[in-house]
Parts: C-alpha cells; sequence; structure tokens
C-alpha cells in the first residue's frame, strides 16, 4: 500500500517517510540542551556546577587512589606517601574492629556480634519483605530479641528461655480468659508472665552454668555495632508504647488523657541530650538505693521514653487521618473498645502512620551518636575518643569522618528508601 | 426477645466496674491516677532518702553564688566574679544567638534548594538530591564535629598572619579568616552618628512608602509608576550625604594581629560559626525537602491558570504558586525550627557555651547540684518549644482554609 | 491493691537499701568485681591500649585495691568517667571508688560529701606552648587563646591566676583530653593548661614533643587522690590503707620482686605486720591477712607504679619531685602500719 504511485497530485495517499528531526532536537544533544543549557541562567548554573564537580573530584580522587591501608600509624602513611596527596585508610583498616565492636569486647568473643547482626538481617526480612519470604519466618522474628539478648550479653541461656516462657504463659492464660473481656485478658498475661518469671528468676540462678557464654556487661559494648542495639531495641521497644500513648492521648477518658499528653509535650520539648544527662547523672537518685542498673540500660530506657513520644504524635496524625466512619462501622458491628482498635482501627492507622514512623526510627538511629556526648563509646565516641587520641593516629579527621558518614549513610539511606518502596505498596486505595 | 436496657432501678454491683462501660472508664482512670500518685510518690521517697543517705539537699541558692569559670563567647557583660545566674542567662543568650542566625540560615538555604530541586537543568536538580540525602541520613553530631575539625585544620591561625613572608594574609587587609574564627571591621560611632544612621532609618521608610504608593497608583488608577531607581537613590544618596555633611561621623575599626590574636573589630568564633553552619545545612536540608513538598502540593493547574493569564515565570512563582505552597510549608518549618533549637544543645561538642555547656556543664560540675541543673536546663528548653508551639497554633488556625 | 504492691516494694526496697548502702565493701565482695571510675583516657594514668586493658597510674591503684579486697588485680571493671559524670556516678553506687586524677578540695570533700582517702599525686596546674611562639613565662600570656579541660579545678585556677595578674585570655573549653590535643596541635588554641603531670602526658602523646614547652609556673595546688562516698568508714579505710601500703612498700624496700621473698618473714616487724606474718592488721580491715602483700604484687609498690607507668623512663617522663619519699625529700609519707 504504502508504495502505490501517487494518482491526483493534490492528494496524498500515503505518508512522506518519517524525516529525521533536526540534530538539536534528538538524541543527546536534545537531552542537554533541555536540561543542562535551556537558556542563559541555566547554561551558567551548568557550568558553575561542572567547575565544582570537577574541583571536588579532582581533589578527591588521587587522595582517595592513593590511599595507605597497610600502615599502623599516621606518621608511616606520611612516609609512605611522600609529600604526594594520599588518604590513610590504614586507621580504618588498623582500627577496624575498634570502630566496629568498641574496644572492651572480648576479640574471641567478636562471632557473637556478627552473627546476632547477621541474624537480626534474617529476623526483620520477613517483616520489610512480607510478601517475599514466608510468614512462617515470623516464628523466628519473634524468637530474635531472646537469641539476641543471649549472644550479645551471654549468660546462661535460662535467662532469655525463662522469658520467653514468661511470654508463652502469658498469652496461654490470656487466650483463656480473653473471652470474658479484653481486660481480664490482660490481667491473666500479667499475672502469668509474672509467675513465670519469679519461678523462672530462682531456676536461672540455680543453674547459672547451663549452656553459658561469657558474661559480657553493657557497658563492654561499643562503636557501631553499640548504635545499632540502640537503635533497634529503642525503636521497637517505643512502638508499643507509643501506639498506647497515641490511644491514650485521642481517649475520652480526662485523667488518662492529661497524663499522655503531659508526658508527650513533655518529652518532646526537651532535648535527647537533657534527657541523656538524666540518665547519665540524675537517674540514679530516684531509684531505690542499692539499685544500680548500669548505664546502656538508663540510656535506653530514656531513648525509648524519647522516641514513643514522637512515634505517639505519628500515630496519632494517623489516627486522626482516619475517617470517622471507620470508627461508626466498627462500633455498629457490635466490636467493643479493643476490638475495634484492633482489628479496625490500629491496622489502617499504623498504615497511614508508616512513612512517618520510619522518619523517626531513622532520625531515632541518628540520634543514637549521641550518646558519645556522656562518654560512651559508640562509633563517634570511639572516633573522638581512643582513636584520635591515641599517638598514631592523631590528626586523621578525613578518613574517619568519612567512614562514620559512609556508615550512617548506607544504614539511613537504605531505610528511608525502603520507607518509600512500602509506601507504593501498600497504596491499597483507588485513584 | 426484645432488648432491655439495664433498668435504672437496679442496685449497683461491684461486678458493673469492669463490665459495664458506664463505669468501666471511671475503674481505668482510677487505677490510672493510683498508678500515676504511687509512681510520683516511689520516686518522690527514692530521692528524698538517697539525697539524705548522701546527706545533699535541693537547693537553689548555688545560684547566687560567683561562678568562678570565665565565658568566651558573652552577649552580655559577665566574669569569673558573676553569679551562676548570670553564667546561665550567658548561656541562654548564646543558645538563642546560634537558634536565631541558625534558622535564618537555614531558611535561606533550604528555600532555595528546595526550588532548585524542581529546577528544569538536570545536573543542579541531582545535585541538590545528593546534598539533601547526604545530609538528612547523617547524624547532625557528625556534621558539627566534621565541620569544626575541618574548620581548624583548613584555615591559618594568627600565628600563621605573623612575619614578613606570611602564610595567610587578611582579606582587603580588612578580614581575616582564621581557625579560631573570622575577622570583620567593626564601625566606631563617634559624636553625630546619630543623625546619620536616623538619615538611613528614615530614608528605609521613604522606599517602603513610595513602593506602597506605586502600588496604590497601580491599582486604583493604572498609573506605573517606577520604583526600581527612586529606590536605588533613597538608600544611598541621603547617607551619603548626611556621613559627609556630619563629618564622616562613622569610622571603622579593622582587626589587627596583637600578641597572640587578632585584636578589634567584629570577631565571630570558631566553635558559633562551625555549629551555627552545621546545623543551618543540616536543618535546611530538611526544610528543603519540606519546600519541595509545599511547591508540589500547588496543583499543576494553579500554574498553568496562571500562565494562561499571561503571567512570566518568575511571577507565577511569587504571585500565584508560593502563597499557597506556604500553608503547607510553615507548619513544619517551625517544627525545623524547633528541633534546630534543641539540637543547639550540642554545641557541648566544640566547646560553644550555650546553656548546655555553662548551666549543664561547668556550673554542674562545678558546684555538683546536678538534679538542679538539669531541672533548669529542662524547664528552659522546654519553654523555648512551648512557646513555639503557641505561635505555631495560632498560625494554623489564621490560614486554616476555610471551607464551605 | 496496686498500691499496697507498689507501698511493699518501696519498704523492701527501703530496707535493702539500708542494709546495702552502708557497706561497699561486702558489695564488692559479693559482686566479685570493683567498679573502679578512671578518665576516659589519659596517656599514663589511665587509657585503654590497643587491646582494650586498661594502663597507668590510677589504674594501679585501682588494681592494688581489687588485689587486697578479692585476691585478684584484675577483678576490676574500669568505668570512663568524665569531668561532668565522676562525682555523680560516685555518689550514686555506680562505681565504688574514684581514681581519676581528682583534686582534693575543701568543697568537694565537705559540699559534695566525698571522702579523699590519700593523695596519690602532688600536682600542679601548669601551660604548655608550641616553642615557636617564644614564651618563656605564663605572665606573658596577655591576650592568648587557652584551651582547658571543662568540670575540673584548672578552669576556676585559670580565671583566678589570669583575673590576679590583670591580664586577658579567651577560655575554649573541651570536654576531654582527647578533643584538647587536636584543638592545640592544630593551633585553635596557643596553650593548652591542666595539671602539670597531664601535660607531660600529653605531650608524650605527641608526634614532635620536643616543639613543646611546659612553662615553669605551677599556678595551683593539686592534690591528686582517690576518692570514696561519705559515710562508709570501713571502705574508706581499706582503700586508704591500700594506698598507704604501696606508699609504705617503698619506704621499707618491698618490691614486687622481692616480696615473696619478704613475705617469709623478715627481721623487720613493720615490713612483717604490713605483709601480715605478724599481727592481725588485715582482719582488723576485714581483709585477709596477706592483703597487702596482694596490693603491692598488683603493680608493685608506688615507687614501681611511678616508674612503669609516668616516670621518667617511659614516654611520659615525670620526675619524682614532690612525689618522692618524705626521706627523698619528698611529700610521701605513709603513716605507720602498727
Amino acid at each position: 500500500m504504502s508504495d502505490k504511485q501517487q494518482s491526483v497530485a493534490f492528494f496524498r495517499e500515503t505518508m512522506l517517510p518519517e524525516q529525521a528531526p533536526p540534530a538539536t532536537q534528538r538524541g543527546i544533544v536534545k537531552w542537554l540542551r533541555e536540561n543542562l543549557f535551556s537558556g542563559p541562567i541555566n547554561s551558567i548554573m551548568t557550568l558553575i556546577a561542572i567547575y565544582f564537580i570537577y574541583k571536588i573530584v579532582s581533589g578527591a580522587w588521587p587522595w582517595f587512589m592513593n590511599g595507605v591501608w597497610t600502615t599502623s600509624s599516621l606518621a608511616e602513611c606520611r612516609e609512605v606517601l611522600q609529600g604526594s596527596t594520599g588518604a590513610c585508610f590504614s586507621v580504618l583498616t588498623e582500627r577496624w574492629n575498634q570502630l566496629l565492636f568498641g574496644f572492651k569486647y572480648p576479640e574471641d568473643q567478636y562471632w557473637r556480634l556478627l552473627l546476632a547482626m547477621v541474624l537480626l538481617l534474617v529476623a526483620v526480612a520477613p517483616v520489610l519483605f512480607a510478601k517475599v519470604f514466608p510468614r512462617k519466618m515470623l516464628i523466628f522474628t519473634g524468637l530474635y530479641p531472646f537469641i539476641a539478648f543471649w549472644l550479645i550479653w551471654g549468660g546462661t541461656i535460662l535467662t532469655p528461655i525463662v522469658a520467653l516462657l514468661g511470654f508463652v504463659v502469658g498469652y496461654l492464660a490470656f487466650k483463656k480468659f480473653e473471652h470474658q473481656s479484653f481486660a481480664m485478658g490482660m490481667l491473666a498475661f500479667v499475672v502469668g508472665a509474672a509467675v513465670t518469671w519469679i519461678i523462672g528468676g530462682y531456676l536461672t540462678e540455680a543453674m547459672s552454668g547451663f549452656i553459658a557464654l561469657q558474661e559480657i556487661p553493657s557497658r563492654d559494648l561499643g562503636g557501631f555495632v553499640l548504635n545499632i542495639i540502640l537503635g533497634t531495641v529503642c525503636v521497637s521497644l517505643s512502638l508499643p508504647i507509643g501506639i498506647l500513648l497515641a490511644l491514650g492521648r485521642q481517649s475520652s477518658m480526662p485523667i488518662i488523657k492529661w497524663i499522655c499528653v503531659v508526658f508527650i509535650e513533655f518529652i518532646r520539648g526537651v532535648p535527647l541530650i537533657t534527657l541523656l544527662f538524666v540518665a547519665n547523672v540524675v537517674l540514679a537518685y530516684f531509684l531505690p538505693p542499692g539499685t544500680n542498673f548500669d548505664l546502656v540500660l538508663r540510656v535506653i530506657i530514656m531513648i525509648t521514653m524519647f522516641s514513643s513520644a514522637y512515634i505517639a504524635e505519628v500515630i496519632r496524625g494517623g489516627l486522626a487521618a482516619l475517617p470517622r466512619g471507620q470508627y461508626e462501622a466498627a462500633d455498629s458491628l457490635g466490636l467493643d473498645y479493643a476490638q475495634a482498635t484492633r482489628l479496625i482501627i490500629m491496622p489502617q492507622a499504623l498504615k497511614i502512620s508508616i512513612p512517618g514512623i520510619v522518619n523517626v526510627a531513622v532520625g531515632l538511629f541518628k540520634d543514637t551518636t549521641l550518646v558519645s556526648v556522656i562518654s560512651m563509646f559508640d562509633l563517634v565516641g570511639m572516633i573522638r575518643g581512643p582513636i584520635l587520641a591515641s599517638t598514631e593516629w592523631n590528626g586523621v579527621y578525613w578518613e574517619l569522618w568519612g567512614f562514620a558518614v559512609l556508615l550512617f549513610f548506607v544504614v539511613c539511606y537504605g531505610i528511608s528508601q525502603y520507607s518509600q518502596w512500602l509506601e507504593r505498596q501498600l497504596a491499597t486505595d483507588h485513584r | 426477645m426484645s432488648t432491655m436496657t439495664d433498668p435504672p432501678s437496679e442496685s449497683f454491683r461491684l461486678s458493673q466496674l469492669i463490665n459495664d462501660t458506664r463505669y468501666r472508664s471511671y475503674t481505668f482512670q482510677f487505677i490510672a491516677l493510683i498508678a500515676l500518685v504511687a509512681l510520683i510518690a516511689f520516686l518522690g521517697a527514692n530521692l528524698i532518702s538517697n539525697l539524705a543517705a548522701a546527706g545533699l539537699n535541693i537547693s537553689y541558692e548555688f545560684l547566687g553564688e560567683p561562678a568562678g569559670y570565665d565565658i568566651n563567647q558573652r552577649l552580655i557583660e559577665y566574669n569569673s566574679q558573676s553569679s551562676h545566674w548570670r553564667a546561665a542567662v550567658v548561656g541562654v543568650l548564646n543558645t538563642l544567638l546560634v537558634a536565631v542566625v541558625g534558622c535564618f540560615l537555614a531558611t535561606v538555604i533550604g528555600v532555595a534548594v528546595g526550588v532548585l530541586r524542581l529546577s528544569n537543568n538536570w545536573l543542579i536538580r541531582k545535585i541538590m538530591a545528593v546534598y539533601v540525602e547526604i545530609f538528612r541520613n547523617v547524624p547532625v553530631l557528625i556534621w558539627i564535629l566534621i565541620i569544626m575539625a575541618v574548620f581548624i585544620a583548613i584555615l591559618p591561625q594568627p600565628r600563621d598572619f605573623r612575619g614578613e613572608d606570611a602564610e595567610a594574609s587578611m582579606l582587603l587587609g580588612s578580614f581575616a579568616f582564621t581557625g579560631r574564627g573570622f575577622y570583620f571591621p567593626k564601625p566606631v560611632m563617634g559624636p553625630g552618628s546619630g543623625i546619620v544612621v536616623a538619615v538611613f532609618l528614615a530614608s528605609i521608610a521613604g522606599i517602603f512608602y513610595l513602593r506602597s504608593y506605586a502600588k496604590k497608583a497601580l491599582f486604583d488608577r493604572g498609573q506605573m509608576i517606577p520604583t526600581l531607581w527612586p529606590s536605588v537613590g533613597l538608600f544611598f544618596v541621603p547617607v551619603i550625604l548626611a556621613f559627609f555633611v556630619m563629618g564622616q561621623p562613622i569610622t571603622l575599626e579593622y582587626p589587627e594581629l596583637k600578641g597572640f590574636n587578632f585584636k578589634g573589630g567584629i570577631f565571630a568564633r570558631n566553635s558559633l560559626i562551625a555549629l551555627t553552619f552545621a546545623l543551618a545545612i543540616y536543618t535546611a536540608a530538611f526544610i528543603a525537602e519540606n519546600v519541595r513538598a509545599g511547591i508540589l502540593a500547588v496543583s499543576k493547574g494553579q500554574t498553568e491558570a496562571a500562565a494562561s493569564l499571561g503571567l512570566r515565570p518568575g511571577r507565577i512563582m511569587n504571585l500565584v504558586v508560593l502563597p499557597q505552597a506556604l500553608r503547607v510549608i510553615i507548619p513544619p518549618l517551625i517544627s525545623q525550627y524547633l528541633n534546630l533549637t534543641k539540637n543547639s544543645s550540642l554545641a557541648i561538642a566544640v566547646g560553644y557555651m550555650d546553656l548546655t555547656g555553662t548551666l549543664g556543664g561547668i556550673t554542674l560540675n562545678q558546684t555538683g547540684r546536678a538534679i538542679e541543673c538539669v531541672l533548669l536546663l529542662m524547664l528552659f528548653y522546654l519553654t523555648i518549644s512551648l512557646s513555639i508551639s503557641a505561635i505555631m497554633n495560632v498560625y494554623n488556625n489564621a490560614v486554616k482554609l476555610k471551607e464551605r | 491493691m496496686k498500691k499496697t504492691v507498689l507501698l511493699g516494694a518501696m519498704t523492701i526496697a527501703g530496707l535493702a537499701a539500708g542494709a546495702a548502702s552502708a557497706a561497699t565493701m561486702d558489695d564488692v565482695k559479693a559482686r566479685g568485681k570493683l567498679n573502679c571510675g578512671v578518665t576516659t583516657g589519659l596517656v599514663g594514668f589511665a587509657a585503654p591500649d590497643a587491646n582494650g586493658e586498661w594502663d597507668g597510674f590510677d589504674v594501679g591503684v585501682c588494681r592494688a585495691v581489687a588485689a587486697a579486697v578479692l585476691g585478684d588485680p584484675s577483678a576490676v571493671e574500669f568505668v570512663p568517667t568524665t569531668g561532668k559524670t565522676r562525682f555523680t556516678a560516685l555518689a550514686s553506687g555506680e562505681i565504688d571508688m574514684l581514681a581519676r586524677n581528682t583534686t582534693w578540695t575543701f568543697s568537694r570533700d565537705v559540699d559534695l560529701k566525698f571522702e579523699f582517702v590519700g593523695i596519690n599525686y602532688y600536682d600542679g596546674q601548669g601551660f604548655m606552648v608550641p616553642k615557636e611562639l617564644g614564651v618563656s613565662s605564663a605572665k606573658e600570656l596577655d591576650g592568648a587563646t587557652v584551651c582547658i579541660q571543662t568540670g575540673t579545678t584548672t578552669e576556676l585556677n585559670l580565671a583566678d591566676f589570669f583575673r590576679a595578674n590583670n591580664i586577658s585570655y579567651e577560655p575554649v573549653p573541651i570536654e576531654t583530653n582527647a578533643e584538647a590535643q587536636p584543638l592545640y596541635l592544630e593551633g585553635a588554641c596557643d596553650v593548652y593548661t591542666t595539671d602539670a603531670s597531664g601535660l607531660a602526658a600529653t605531650r608524650a602523646a605527641f608526634e614532635n614533643p620536643g616543639d613543646h614547652v611546659v612553662l615553669p609556673e605551677i599556678i595551683s595546688k593539686e592534690p591528686l587522690g582517690p576518692l570514696v562516698r561519705h559515710g562508709d568508714n570501713e571502705w574508706g579505710d581499706v582503700v586508704r590503707w591500700t594506698l598507704n601500703a604501696l606508699i609504705a612498700a617503698e619506704e621499707l624496700g618491698v618490691t614486687s620482686a622481692n616480696i615473696a621473698e619478704l613475705a617469709a618473714g623478715t627481721n623487720n616487724p613493720e615490713i612483717n605486720r604490713l605483709l601480715g606474718t605478724e599481727g592481725n592488721l588485715g582482719e582488723m580491715l576485714g581483709l585477709n591477712a596477706d592483703w597487702a602483700k596482694m596490693a603491692i604484687m598488683a603493680g608493685g609498690n608506688y615507687g614501681e607504679l611511678f616508674e612503669t607507668n609516668i616516670g621518667e623512663n617511659t614516654p611520659i617522663g615525670l620526675s619524682r619531685g614532690l612525689n618522692a619519699q618524705w626521706t627523698d625529700g619528698g611529700l610521701l609519707y605513709s603513716p605507720p602500719f602498727r
């Protein structure tokens, strides 16, 4: 058809063959014109940007490529480099273990921390990617906190087992009394768990050598692992507390509402560092004399309080965003408060709040570096304290701080990218 | 069987406290209240017995005693004989200084970056995205420490300015950028300088009047009155005239290298600059995201409608997009200001003497009054936060869309 | 109901506390570890080495006390404290003793309710400057930028010194010694001031220690010593006499080398009493008879501790000076073991 001769002069039956677009409107030239040089101002900005990128790359590239990885002090680095630019990455290789694990965790026990971190990935995978991994893996996620506790802190395996048993017994008791009312169920849970823990407490004391790992006090934790532990523990603890606080703040019971409001506003009104001061220098005065739980635990309590207040606010936003009809529909089905909250309200409210919760989690993970101000040796504490002060590595800033930036960036950027992906996955509303 | 509500005459049974929704909330509240009171009593009793055991007491008398230490950065008169209270006030002012300057800088950078992230220049867009992601995803403490370290390591020290063939020299002979801070010339007000300042203020007022008059003329009569050149003229001419008429009363005091340091001029300390700058660029990354989200929240139809009215791109931004975007941007912006103020408590990491450094730092150390100091510290931050949120609530109510 | 439970818990806690707070020694023995507060890192006095083992002069005191009480010099948990946290850590019972070159002052003893058990180092505040500045006296420091560690007495001494001499200065407060070093080396401050021993230790860690001089002025008295809480005299005695035992051992010529031989019995009754072969000093303290022997064997006597950690043959290179035995013209003087 297309090759058919034209029969009438003024009337075409066939399309002209397509012509190539003009050179300026095609391929890379078009892209460049539209995206980089679309006007004088844009062109100038592009040139300035290219200049800056060139400056940075030309400065950093030889520095990076000439990096020295194997010496044992800065002086040796300088000797190797003989005046040419070059990084002294040997500080990272030499102090690798200190940067990751702190300087007090026994070296022959590092495998425990590594194993705990690897298992952490296994444990969170089914939560993060519910569609990819089988649901049965969630059982492992439930067990993980107990395994991790045992791996990181050591001691007899009975301690986490008893703790786990307490929850199991409590859950069974809850199931038994749940039909009466939710409150009775919770009461049964508390009683069941407490009884198990008390009995188990005597048992573990009696058999403290039973399949025991070397016990490691938590002040021996340090390095980036400490940041990860603080971050994960505090975020996971603060989620349930945050939900309770948010519900409490929405509650119609004035006393409970005001307790929650005052708590949330107080915590959100002060900087984390003052709360850490409280953990560090004041909290001991408010505890019964003689009780003496260590700094890491006190810090965990304070950071958990801090983040639960923020998470509560995020979830409150989610609750407020739910259409009124959802509450009314739940009521009209005859569900009581606990059922309605558990089955109708929370699943939807949490879904709405996920981006906010992830933001809080990332912020919290970044804030764990503040513990270095109260003389704990997390990643930043290690760099500021023992490493930069040592004779060998006095003055190695870029390499160390660059490393810290890299670690935090990878983790935090990963989390926020994940949350954006999840948001798209969960977008079930019809548009 | 038709359902019946409980007959009101029925006598009260104890089980109703748990099972009857009418009474259950009272039960819960009662339990919560008791638990709260018990908790407070428990903590209070511990505090009292602990303090008694240590032979200490809670008292704020130490605030009146001489502090005994010096503070380098002070906005009000202070020396080592001043009281701890005054040291705390110096700290408060330093905190506010960092917070205000930091918020201002963060807004400027953040808005610029946020707008540039939507620019149609691919390279600029990407660079801004990289900046935002890098700064948002790394702890602010690390940025503060890095910037301080870089500041000190890269810039020359005052001793490098010394000698004939000094390694460093002052910019235009009047600005010195050293690792200890920046030195600027300082205006010195001689007699008669008040008049110059007054003339200056008057001409500023004149410019504003001219602009509003021009606008009114435009709206009322459709008359275009040029404002740009008259404004520039008003800005410079009267002041320069007054300056020479009064016999040059305002002179500049230049910083000079004397002894160990530069003397004279205005000195912006390294810790102040590093802290403010670090907080500003960190917070700016968040603000940029807010600004971007705010602009994107204005529907495309608005831009197109404005364009179809024949407005230029700059005007579309100023007159149509930004006013609508602001409503979305301001609330998160204010909470970023709040975060910046709270993050300024990290000043301690670079030795900047904010409130955490004076009251929560040296005073706490020297007097050992940990409880009192930390309480006061929290109270101060709480006051700032609550007043900022109060302002925000007022604002939110004011700009709330009046829905039909 | 809940209230009664809580009240019950409170009373029990209160009772337990009444029993617990009095006897630090029982706590330590029950725990099997001594919690000892040290600095976060000052080479020579207390610093973790590359393997994370704590080492130093103050650390030696901790180890000696642990050896005396528990018989094991390694049964110590070192708790790093900053200038800010050290006193609360001690007051709240987080640590049993503080050996963190802490200056014995009136207000710390009386107002903060601590018990300084003795002096293990007689120190004084000094100044360190780079040689190239050509400064030879602290009085020439007008207008200088001075790095100081906050939360220490040095801060107050400094303010007093400059005020008394009517010269101006610019203080740069710094949290830890570690952070002060780069600031000073990069020239962000002209002068670094802290206790003279700390200056020597800091200078020793520099790449070119010879480029820096410590000025001759010592502007304050800084008697540094271990301290414990007020009100637990038994524990205070244990720490005090462990320190004295180390000092007396040097005076009596008891070293870690010859202690095994001397412990078999000597003609010197004081050595015998000290080492527990005669009398019952250990029992009086509530310790084993060989407590002092264990303490001395932990790291040697005072002189040995000094020599291995901060003495002239170490990078820190401090001479004994005031810290010599009284018989050698110093101030170290242990009360008799009798």
